[in-house]
């Protein structure tokens, strides 16, 4: 009989690995309460440091070109495709669903990817217009990102909510603090295992596990995160963040379709550029 | 040398008809404000006394919303929206025809120069309802999804700097996208909008799809917690628009909010230098800056500033300030008594913290409030005049070396409404444009505006855009 090696869950911050700088884990158990894990509980700290790796890697990620950042979104895709057997595992054991149920959603999780992929080079033509203003100008309106985003994923889905959180953020060419599900952490540190082998420079998505009610407030009062999507709160958590969020005037959305493009767009700035026609 | 003097040359007051007293326009009628309760409305040129207006009272907030629901529901959004859209060509139409009338009552309540507001307010206002006008039966183009809807009814507050001009770019829209409004028009300057309501009763707009209340803060306050608005679109200071912002945090509404600015107008070695001149007065001295987009960071590459600087002034030793209705005047009056206090606090703070002030000679008039046109030199970036919006005709003056340091200036500020960038080459311009965190930047060119170009602010700047197909799509609920 052999004893299986689990895994360490812990923290995705800046391309690298850390646990909690508080030393802090806590337990998750299956539906039925047996023990699976002890994944890291984030904290204000570690929330500040993936913020300061978001707007680090925020210049290198909104200057590659859309093409660029399709392709590695597709890559994501190609990366997880292989690991499907071990996502639905890992569903399986945190979500107690079926095989069949948790391969749906690993395989709607992919298709997620690729959908937002193709959207990284499109978004500009389709959102952005030129303005036929009355005078010799040329006029144009191009949407860009907004810069770091915070997100907390759906509580309910592990891994698929997780995705249709992360994709259209990065697509936009944000940079992202992402909160995994706080009952079911563990699918999202896989998916950055995922990432961070998928050629996304370090810093560029951000995920950490612990209590969302915890994290909430510093999120909405952190001065250099531009914009949240609020999805994984309640809506009193929602409600205090966007108080305190006011302070910097965080844009914060929520959404109700998982794929559109709206989501890329509540988190892009419209930017309008002028400029006089003559000889 | 001979010089020649220019002779006055007024405008004719007897176009515009002032009542007496105003009262608040409520589904369709005026109508006196709870208590009879009013306050007066002011010439900032003269300190004269215009009018009367009524103070909407909160309850007076209450009647206003039922009846813009009421209409909303009934009749405005039953509509075939091309109906709808010619009720607003309609009013494009009627401001045109009254626009010399519209130009003098704005330059009377709010202390521009005419010139301004018979060549730039008011056909621009003109411009927004006919824009939008076009608009209302194309809404499925309008980004939001194949059914867009409107949100109901919508709660405005404008600002004093482009009264009738704010309102437009607040009520085209929002009437295009089927939605009705309550709409508070700023303290000092009510009266434009006042008479706004006498074009839609001319126009025989259903009663109660659009109406305004006057009042101060704790109207506009009382508009912005009504339980029955659906939506609010607020222009003016970045303090009040966070206050929205955690007013309306759990609650159904949404906002657009366009805020205040510090715009940076770059101008590198390279740049046509009379025509940057010419952008710089524009972009700072335009509405006395009262300009939340103004150009108010001049930042200037080191190598040219002496040139620069020496043209600017003799430039702005040009400028005409005085009577806004004469036709020559460049500079107007400041709008109240308030703001000359507040412009002259922070300028002050100026000479304090190290900068060199300089204004030309310039004789100001003994009644009203005036302000010089003034430049700071020597401004660092930690100065109150490089970082706080001063809302008046001053220009804070940096110095870059490298295209790097130009934006890195430009950027470090909370606000991201505008920028300016000067410069002879095309490859720079637009590498200038993709790193500056503007909504709006203007190359070449300064403080241009058009209804068809969306408006609106980066970071504390704001949320949303006007203007544009952008702009129109705030007023929409996509099913998204």
């Amino acid at each position: 009989m052999r004893i299986d090696v689990k895994k360490t869950y812990k923290l995705y911050i800046g391309g690298a690995f850390p646990r909690s700088e508080s030393g802090r884990s806590y337990e998750i158990t299956n539906a039925k309460g047996v023990f699976i894990a002890n994944p890291a509980q984030a904290s204000r700290k570690d929330l500040r440091d993936a913020v300061v790796a978001a707007r680090s890697a925020f210049g290198g990620w909104s200057g590659a070109t859309a093409f660029n950042r399709g392709q590695i979104l597709y890559r994501a895709a190609e990366i997880m495709e292989g690991r499907s057997a071990q996502f639905v595992d890992e569903i399986v054991a945190i979500e107690g669903i079926t095989p069949w149920a948790a391969k749906k959603q690993v395989q709607e999780a992919i298709d997620t990817w690729v959908w937002y992929s193709g959207w990284c080079d499109k978004i500009g033509s389709i959102y952005g217009s030129t303005n036929q203003v009355s005078g010799a100008f040329y006029n144009f309106t191009i949407p860009e990102p907004v810069g770091v985003v915070g997100a907390f994923a759906p509580q309910k889905s592990s891994l698929l909510g997780l995705v249709q959180t992360i994709a259209p953020i990065i697509a936009a060419g944000n940079t992202v603090v992402a909160i995994a599900s706080q009952k079911l952490p563990l699918p999202a540190i896989t998916l950055a295992e995922v990432l961070a082998t998928s050629d996304l420079p370090g810093g560029v998505v951000n995920i950490l596990t612990g209590i969302t009610a915890e994290l909430a407030p510093w999120m909405g009062s952190h001065m250099d995160v531009d914009a949240v999507d609020a999805s994984g709160l309640t809506a009193a958590q929602d409600k205090e963040l966007r108080i305190a969020g006011s302070e910097n005037l965080k844009r914060v959305s929520t959404f109700k379709s998982e794929l559109s493009p709206q989501r890329l767009l509540a988190f892009m700035e419209q930017k309008t550029v002028w400029h006089p026609i003559g000889l | 040398m001979m010089t020649f003097e220019y002779a006055p040359a007024p405008e004719s007051t007897a176009i515009v008809k002032i009542k007496s007293e105003y009262g608040l326009f409520i589904n369709g009628k005026f109508v006196p404000a709870k208590g009879g309760k009013t306050f007066t409305t002011i010439n900032p040129a003269t300190e004269e006394t215009l009018t009367k207006v009524a103070f909407a009272a909160p309850s007076d907030v209450d009647k206003a919303v039922a009846a813009a629901r009421t209409a909303y529901s009934k009749v405005w959004s039953k509509m075939p929206a091309a109906e709808r859209g010619k009720y607003l060509f309609r009013i494009a139409r009627i401001l045109q025809e009254r626009a010399r009338e519209f130009a003098v009552l704005e330059t009377m309540d709010n202390g521009k120069p005419i010139r301004e507001t018979r060549d730039i307010d008011i056909p621009l206002a003109a411009a927004h309802f006919f824009y939008h006008a076009g608009w209302a039966d194309k809404l499925e183009h309008a980004g939001v999804g194949s059914s867009p809807k409107p949100h109901g009814v919508v709660g405005q507050v404008i600002p004093w700097n482009f009264p009738l001009l704010m309102l437009s770019w607040k009520i085209a829209p929002a009437l295009a996208t089927g939605n009705t409004v309550v709409l508070k028009p700023a303290e000092t300057t009510p009266l434009t909008a006042l008479l706004f309501a006498e074009v839609c009763q001319q126009a025989d707009l259903p009663a109660g799809v659009v109406n305004i209340v006057t009042g101060d803060g704790s109207t506009g306050s009382a508009i912005v917690n009504h339980p029955d608005i659906d939506k609010i679109a607020f222009t003016g200071s970045t303090a009040v628009g966070k206050g929205i912002a955690r007013a309306i945090a759990g609650t159904k509404k949404s906002a657009t909010l366009e805020l205040g600015g510090k715009g940076a107008n770059i101008v590198f070695e390279d740049a046509p230098i009379d025509e940057t001149v010419e952008g710089i007065i524009s972009g700072i001295f335009f509405n006395q800056g009262h300009v939340c987009c103004a150009g108010s960071r001049l930042l200037v590459q080191e190598n040219i500033q002496d040139e620069l600087l020496e043209k600017l002034k003799r430039r702005i030793s040009q400028i005409r300030v005085g009577n806004p209705l004469d036709k020559n005047t460049d500079l107007g009056a400041i709008n109240s008594a308030a703001q000359l206090a507040k412009i002259h606090e922070i300028s002050n703070s100026g000479d304090v913290e190290g900068a060199e002030r300089w204004s030309p000679q310039c004789d100001l008039p003994g009644k009203g409030f005036w302000f010089p046109p003034t430049i700071f030199t020597g401004v660092t970036q930690a100065h109150r005049i490089a970082q706080e919006e001063i809302f008046g005709p001053v220009l804070s003056v940096l110095t870059f070396r490298t295209p790097q340091e130009a934006i890195e200036k430009a950027n470090n500020t909370p606000f991201g409404l505008s920028a300016g960038i000067w410069t002879d080459k095309g490859s720079r311009i637009l590498w200038t444009a993709k790193h500056l965190k503007a909504g709006v930047i203007w190359a070449n060119t300064f403080n241009k505006f058009d209804p068809a170009s969306p408006f609106g602010g980066y970071k504390e700047s704001g949320w949303g855009r006007e203007g544009g197909r952008h702009g129109l799509a705030a007023y929409l609920k996509g099913n998204h």
